[in-house]
């Protein structure tokens, strides 16, 4: 019996330690994203490059490496996501500029090169879900799950436009919002926006750790090559210790 | 062919002599115990991750910047434009965590079987020291990718410093070489981290094996194999439980590697951040001295000892008493040998009171973990409702700070005063045939 406590507890400890920290934060839905789905990484930067580089850049991220990654030509990428005149080996940088989009939003839209890595992709794709009307905000916007934020919505003409309904305020304390409701809707439905925004956090994603995909490309053989590797030292072993009584 | 390796091998001998008794006395004919187990491998691979941070850091300071300006794009150039920059940086990153998991087993083992005693009190001294060196490299290597948690962190470990009387502020101030973690800091905690430190690194693990051999093993029996009857089929005068290190135990050392590293690949190829524990998500922030994080703490292995600087609470106007709880906590360590006055090694013939109180502490320490962590802060809201958060963690952090140096405490007045009732140790290891 005692022999096998080391080995339980080590399975253990790896189930746990490979079960993302975040998933349990907040109760926010998962994001089911999918780093591995050509498809969907390619409607991702479609998306990121027709509403978010604007204003965000992906200063660590180059476009060479985004054609490379996702399947495209150097035409595809120049043509349809380059609209900022960067050359094919520089990396994603938005035009606005900084000073002055501070001055605009309240705070300069920051860089989402590791936006994934540092919020959780759960957290981006409920963020995307959960912008409503706020006419209270000086941009028109708020989002339940970053109260407050200094960000416009740019895909309301996707998802439509949600507005809150809110709790009755308890003395002392704000009115909260009990749930979003569409109230006008988009251009897709909201099985299509989800989907939508799932894309999105995926090539964030995919954004904030590129070697991912080597990691999974490499990673199942190295395993194999060491199983094969420590079952031929057990043989040795074996051999070697034969007159060790 | 094998008339070439020998001609070589009289050159080299006839030009120094002493290396090949060196290597008898260190491999072939270093007789260690044949009844090792499990917990006998992380010595070896406390040395094997040794290698792999001294090699992959090398690799990573060909690329790195160690400037405040310039660290935290370094280190995303290194994952995404260098050449297999990003499993140079995963080894490197997943080997400091591996090397605290197998030097806390290590330690564990260390303990368990009284490796620590007489005549091994210098081995287990050199050990501690190695600890000791360990966690100061571990510390500064977590500030140089410049992330917002290496920013707060090393502001928060840093002021630990402030609390000392009279001259904390200052020497606060001279360890960062500014008011705030700044790139004085990050270049000097540079220098010592790949530099210095390591150097200091490489002589303590030869002085500690230097020291290990000089006594030889000990063995999950306790039992003195040199004390015991001579001659095994090697040689007459050496201990008959003794089999050359090598090849028996290289080769079985081996099979350890295999699994050590079969754990490792797959950590570094597929949870490499293992969910927030080894790269955690803060420290993908660029560091920010306006933004702090919405907690702050340092990574896993060192959050028992900063669990007990925050359960202990300031009084007569100080907040020292925390900081010197923490060092006191690896200073009861190094202790150890003086604390134990038992003349039995092994768990497997010492007393009821010993297995219960190593328990005991192997339970704080891990509780101790989970408040510095931050898990309990979570936990006890989740499963106990709407309490007074702080005083229930607290209270909890204090009792296992207790467990913690009553362990100490325990050992000593038990084999002090000739409380532990001892099983019989047998004359020989157990498996001899």
């Amino acid at each position: 019996m005692k022999r096998y406590i080391f080995p339980v507890a080590l399975a253990f400890a790896l189930v746990v330690g490979s079960v993302p920290v975040q998933a349990s934060e907040g109760g926010l839905p998962h994001a089911g994203t999918d780093v591995q789905n050509q498809a969907s990484l390619q409607r991702g930067a479609k998306l990121f490059f027709n509403y978010c580089v604007g204003c965000h850049s992906l200063k660590y991220m180059r476009y060479e490496r985004i054609a490379s990654d996702l399947g495209l030509t150097e035409q595809d990428v120049m043509q349809n996501l380059n609209f900022t005149g960067a050359k094919f080996g520089e990396t994603v940088v938005s035009h606005m500029p900084e000073a002055d989009a501070a001055k605009w939003f309240g705070k300069a839209p920051p860089d989402l090169s590791l936006e994934v890595r540092a919020k959780g992709a759960d957290w981006v794709y409920a963020y995307l879900n959960s912008f409503y009307l706020d006419p209270s905000r000086p941009v028109g916007w708020n989002n339940t799950v970053f109260p407050n934020a200094s960000m416009p919505f740019p895909l309301w003409e996707l998802q439509g436009l949600q507005t809150a309904v809110m709790t009755e305020a308890k003395p002392g304390e704000d009115a909260k919002v009990e749930k979003l409701v569409l109230s006008q809707p988009g251009k897709l439905t909201p099985a299509q926006y989800q989907q939508a925004s799932r894309d999105l956090t995926t090539f964030l994603e995919y954004a904030s750790e590129p070697a991912a995909l080597q990691r999974h490309h490499y990673g199942v053989w190295v395993l194999l090559f060491l199983a094969f590797f420590t079952f031929l030292a057990a043989m040795l072993k074996k051999e070697y210790w034969k007159d060790v009584h | 062919m094998a008339n070439v390796f020998t001609s070589i091998g009289e050159w080299v001998n006839e030009r120094a002599p002493g290396m090949m008794p060196m290597y008898r006395k260190h491999m072939t004919e270093y007789y260690a115990p044949k009844n090792f187990n499990l917990w006998y491998y992380f010595g070896s691979l406390a040395l094997l991750v040794l290698v792999n941070q001294i090699v992959t850091g090398i690799f990573l300071t060909m690329n790195y910047n160690p400037s405040a300006a310039g660290a935290f794009a370094s280190v995303e150039y290194i994952m995404r434009d260098v050449e297999w920059g990003w499993l140079i940086r995963y080894m490197h990153s997943t080997g400091a965590s591996l090397f605290f998991v197998v030097v806390f087993l290590h330690m564990f083992r260390g303990i368990m079987y009284g490796s620590y005693k007489k005549p091994r009190e210098l081995v287990w001294l050199l050990g501690m020291l190695i600890f000791l060196v360990l966690m100061a490299e571990a510390f500064m290597g977590y500030v140089l990718p410049w992330g917002n948690m290496s920013f707060w962190g090393a502001k928060v470990i840093i002021s630990l410093f402030g609390t000392i009387p009279v001259i904390g502020g200052d020497l606060v101030e001279w360890i960062m070489g500014d008011f705030l973690p700044a790139d004085a800091t990050l270049n000097r905690f540079f220098a010592l981290h790949v530099v210095a430190l390591p150097i200091v690194l490489l002589l303590l693990v030869v002085l500690h094996l230097a020291a290990l051999h000089e006594v030889g093993s000990n063995n999950p029996d306790g039992v003195e194999i040199k004390k015991g009857p001579k001659g095994n089929r090697w040689d007459a005068l050496k201990p008959a439980d003794g089999i050359p290190f090598h090849p028996y135990y290289t080769v079985k050392d081996l099979v350890g590697v295999g699994f050590f590293l079969l754990i490792a690949a797959f950590i570094i190829f597929f949870a490499p951040t293992f969910g927030g524990w080894f790269l955690e998500h803060d420290n993908f922030i660029p560091a920010n001295n306006l933004a702090t994080p919405s907690h702050i703490k340092p990574v896993w292995y060192f959050t028992p000892f900063y669990a007990i600087v925050r359960m202990i609470p300031s009084f007569l106007g100080s907040a020292v008493w925390g900081v010197l709880a923490m060092f006191g906590a690896i200073a009861v360590l190094f202790a150890l040998p003086w604390f134990d006055r038992g003349k039995v090694k092994s768990i497997r013939y010492r007393g009821t009171g010993f297995k219960v109180a190593l328990g005991l502490f192997v339970l704080s320490f891990i509780a101790l973990g989970a408040v510095g962590a931050g898990i309990t802060a979570e936990v006890i809201p989740a499963w106990f409702g709407d309490v007074d958060v702080t005083f229930w963690e607290n209270l909890f952090g204090r009792v296992m700070t207790a467990i913690y140096f009553g362990f100490f405490a325990f050992l000593w007045a038990y084999t002090y005063f000739g409380w532990e009732k001892t099983k019989p140790v047998p004359e020989r290891v157990t498996t001899h045939d």
